[in-house]
């Protein structure tokens, strides 16, 4: 195969909501941040794996990691360097602060627009919001055709690319022409282990931001090795339309956030005949739980 | 995420101990590497830094893979397919994980692909890795043929297999025959040279071989034509790839069930010799024992943690009599015991390996360059200590893994005895430990010489030295006590051992359990001293211990009469 094949996975640096303790929310009923630990959101894993398979199959390809967040973001690019990409984007900015998923969307549209990648990856969705919304909203923003609920890569080559899908009742096989977006189900491989060889050789890597503020000698150590410079992207560098970025590009509005407590507080036991059945369903659409 | 790497406080401890300063210098040789390879280290930080994060991997892997493997693997076994072994899935998936990992050839130089870390890493990644799964650590620890052949093979034999070790090719060493066990110079595999092949060829059979299908083998086999002892024996590399041997079986056991356990037929298999003729069991295989045995420390100590830990969950989940079974003094008291032993067990462990990185290293760079006196000084004076602690720290950890495993079961009660729980696994795959590579009693008559010469009783002087803190005072009072008692065992043996021979003989094991016991609460006062809060009470707990142990074996020489040497005969 003679072109390089560019494969950009989209990763997001999550809160750990799989294991909450009692502070997990604040009072308010937002995500308490502090008492959670930042993670790399875990589909987004199964997504690094499959692209680190594509880049298995053909051979000429770089995978890359493009992550939108804070400085501390950088934290998930580096982990996917471990674990065998080559190298990551940060895509920073107050301009970006308070994005729903349609301006997320958007800005990693406007840098995918700039990296130019042949094939996009990312996890079906991510743990703290669950909207599985960014993929494809990507892949509408670049007009790219998109797999969703990716299970398993059947084959690749330079032009298009067969996935195996994971539906509610069984699975299918689909053919994309590339370029092309994937989105990633929880069902596909696990994704490989942190490698001792990348851990010991990409540790020191940093985001431009994160250079600047570091001393001296670990500057000039990155500088001799550019493979450990960590490309840093802000508002500017990608030529987005100010509207459409952070809160004033983010139409969805929180009416209301609610804590609620699951307990079980009575137990009742239904039988399997009509009567007992009959009148579990009028309880539920009164409850609105039905219809 | 389970990460046993993380999880385990005591572990890290022995990372950042003082001596891993020096054992970085003698192992990176002022970071030369640094600007060759891209994972080489800058300077000694980034060498610490760099263990820390592979051992975080190891845990890692041990904890999320190896771990949930294990008892399907337990379950399930390897077999023999075709002459050769097909190891349970479980086992390809653990191999699968740490070699994705980039875990092999660990200790090896990084010309040879590795990355070229202590022996004291190694053994804390062995220990991880036998406590997710004992009979897997046979596997993977293995790896430390590579370091015998990185010893003693010449540049072109390391060339070939050492990346392959790297890459993650499995090891065995088949010494072990039918009538060659304990007695390993009566083996007769025989090696016969090919003239018309020019490569050497080998026939005969191995028993009991961990792995004996690996990928890559170091055999013990007769080159001497005519000899009937050690003196005949040559170490020799046979390559799986080359063909010429087949497994006849694999041992049905009471643990480490997913460990393959193989009768071995060589016929006329190449092999490629190693180093010089005729040293194969005198000079190349003490040297592959004695890192074995630091790998069954390893393995122990590991088992211990597990064991410890299963017990510990059990009693604060079971309720009786309306508490938690923790909750009463027979249990807990039995928990602290099995937690004081597991500590000092790593405690041996760790300080044995450090002995062993700082002697081994010295001699590697002395096959580069002669040694400044004062290095060679520094090799002869560790040299001494790994030798004197490696049975010991083997003997200890493999008997205290009996008997946390043990007591382990004992907590969980009759739930313990069904295969429900890990416990009874851990008991299975302990049993094995204070009988491979050398039973305890083969590591006592190791041990008796270093009794004898004042290499324990030396060191033991040395600990005496360091500085005491005012918490740690009484406890160090008691061990004085203790090295007198000790010192008056050896003579009282020593004097009637010269007209009742066979009377040293007769109480060598006792000898050696007061200087161990001795050893470790040493050590274990030492951490205390550093780390008040982790180790105190753990030590005070284990010196309660040693005192009881020294007391029953000092009890015993003192009434033993020169008459007993007759009275035990059989």
């Amino acid at each position: 195969m003679g072109k390089l094949t560019k494969i950009v996975v989209l990763a997001k640096q999550v809160p750990d909501t799989r294991n909450v303790g009692k502070d997990a929310m604040t009072p308010e009923g937002t995500v308490n941040r502090a008492a959670l630990a930042a993670i790399f959101n875990p589909e987004d894993l199964n997504a690094l794996e499959m692209a680190l398979q594509m880049k298995d199959r053909i051979g000429n390809a770089t995978v890359e990691v493009l992550t939108m967040g804070p400085q501390r973001a950088a934290d998930v690019i580096r982990e996917a360097m471990f674990r065998g990409a080559d190298g990551g984007y940060l895509l920073s900015g107050r301009e970006f602060a308070g994005s729903d998923t349609l301006a997320t969307s958007y800005a990693l549209a406007c840098a995918l627009r700039k990296i130019n990648p042949d094939i996009v990856v990312a996890g079906r969705q991510a743990i703290d919001g669950d909207t599985a919304q960014v993929g494809p909203q990507v892949a509408e923003k670049l007009n790219l055709p998109q797999v969703t609920y990716a299970e398993e890569l059947v084959a690749i080559n330079d032009t298009e690319i067969t996935i195996k899908r994971r539906l509610e009742r069984g699975s299918e096989v689909v053919i994309a022409p590339l370029p092309a977006v994937v989105t990633v189900n929880a069902s596909a491989k696990e994704c490989r282990p942190r490698n001792a060889k990348r851990v010991m050789k990409y540790k020191y890597a940093l985001a431009t931001s994160e250079m600047a503020v570091a001393e001296y000698k670990a500057k000039a150590f990155i500088e001799e090795r550019p493979y450990l410079h960590i490309i840093e992207f802000g508002a500017a560098d990608v030529n987005p339309d100010p509207e459409q970025l952070g809160l004033s590009g983010s139409p969805t509005k929180v009416k209301k956030i609610e804590n609620v407590v699951f307990q079980a507080k009575e137990a009742k036991k239904l039988t399997s005949d009509d009567a007992d059945i009959n009148t579990l369903m009028v309880e539920l659409i009164a409850g609105h739980t039905l219809g | 995420m389970a990460n046993f790497y993380s999880d385990n406080k005591d572990l890290q401890y022995h990372l950042s101990h003082p001596l891993m300063k020096r054992i970085i210098e003698l192992k990176e040789r002022n970071f030369a590497d640094a600007n060759v390879y891209d994972y080489a280290p800058q300077d000694v930080e980034d060498a610490l830094d760099s263990y820390r994060r592979v051992l975080d991997i190891v845990g890692e892997v041990c904890g999320e893979v190896i771990a949930a493997n294990a008892e399907s693997v337990d379950h399930e076994g390897p077999r023999v397919v075709n002459d050769h072994v097909e190891y349970a899935s479980g086992t390809v998936k653990n191999i699968e994980a740490l070699n994705e990992a980039g875990l092999g050839g660990m200790t090896l130089p990084r010309k040879y692909d590795g990355l070229n870390m202590p022996v004291t890493c190694f053994a804390m990644a062995n220990e991880m890795v036998a406590r997710a799964d004992a009979g897997f650590e046979n596997i993977w620890g293995l790896q430390d043929c590579a370091e015998t052949i990185n010893e003693f093979a010449s540049e072109e034999i390391k060339m070939k297999f050492l990346p392959r070790v790297s890459a993650g090719e499995t090891c065995a060493m088949d010494l072990t025959e039918p009538d060659a066990g304990s007695d390993l110079g009566a083996v007769m595999l025989k090696a016969s040279w090919d003239e018309e092949g020019q490569t050497w060829r080998l026939n005969g059979c191995k028993r009991f071989i961990t792995n004996g299908d690996g990928d890559i083998s170091l055999v013990l086999a007769r080159t001497e034509e005519g000899t009937k002892d050690a003196r005949g024996l040559s170490m020799l590399i046979y390559d799986k790839r080359d063909g010429g041997v087949k497994v006849r079986r694999i041992e049905n056991k009471l643990g480490i069930k997913g460990s393959p356990t193989c009768e071995l037929v060589f016929n006329n298999a190449p092999a490629v010799l190693v180093g010089d003729r005729k040293m194969g069991l005198i000079k190349y295989v003490m040297s592959l024992m004695n890192a074995a045995r630091l790998g069954i420390s390893a393995q122990s100590t590991g088992l211990c943690e597990a064991a410890y830990r299963e017990a510990l969950k059990y009693a604060q989940e079971r309720e009786q009599f309306g508490k938690p079974i923790i909750k009463f003094a027979a249990v807990s008291e039995m928990l602290k015991n099995m937690e004081a032993k597991t500590l000092a067990s790593r405690a041996l462990l760790y300080e044995t390996a450090r002995f062993v990185d700082i002697y081994k290293q010295l001699s590697h760079i002395s096959h580069d360059r002669s040694l400044e006196a004062e290095e060679r000084q520094e090799m002869k004076f560790y040299n001494r200590l790994a030798d004197g602690f490696t049975p010991l720290a083997k003997m200890f950890a493999s008997e205290y893994a009996n008997e946390v495993a043990y007591d382990s079961i004992q907590i969980h009660g009759g739930s313990g005895y069904m295969k429900d729980y890990a416990c009874e696994r851990l008991y299975r795959d302990a049993r094995i430990m204070n009988i491979y590579e050398g039973t305890t009693q083969l590591q006592v008559v190791a041990a008796i010489n270093h009794v004898t010469k004042g290499t324990y009783l030396e060191q033991i002087m040395r600990y005496e030295e360091e500085a005491t803190s005012e918490a740690t005072k009484p406890l160090f009072d008691t061990l004085v006590e203790l090295r007198k008692v000790y010192e008056k065992a050896i003579e009282r043996v020593e004097t009637i051992d010269k007209e009742a021979s066979g009377y040293k003989d007769f109480h060598s094991r006792r000898l050696v359990e007061i200087a161990g016991y001795v050893i470790m609460s040493h050590i274990m006062l030492r951490q205390a001293r550093e780390v008040e809060a982790d180790y105190l009470n753990p030590t005070k707990i284990f010196v309660k211990y040693a005192v009881k142990k020294v007391t029953e074996a000092a009890t015993y020489i003192e009434a033993s009469e020169a008459s007993d040497v007759e009275l035990f005969k059989a």
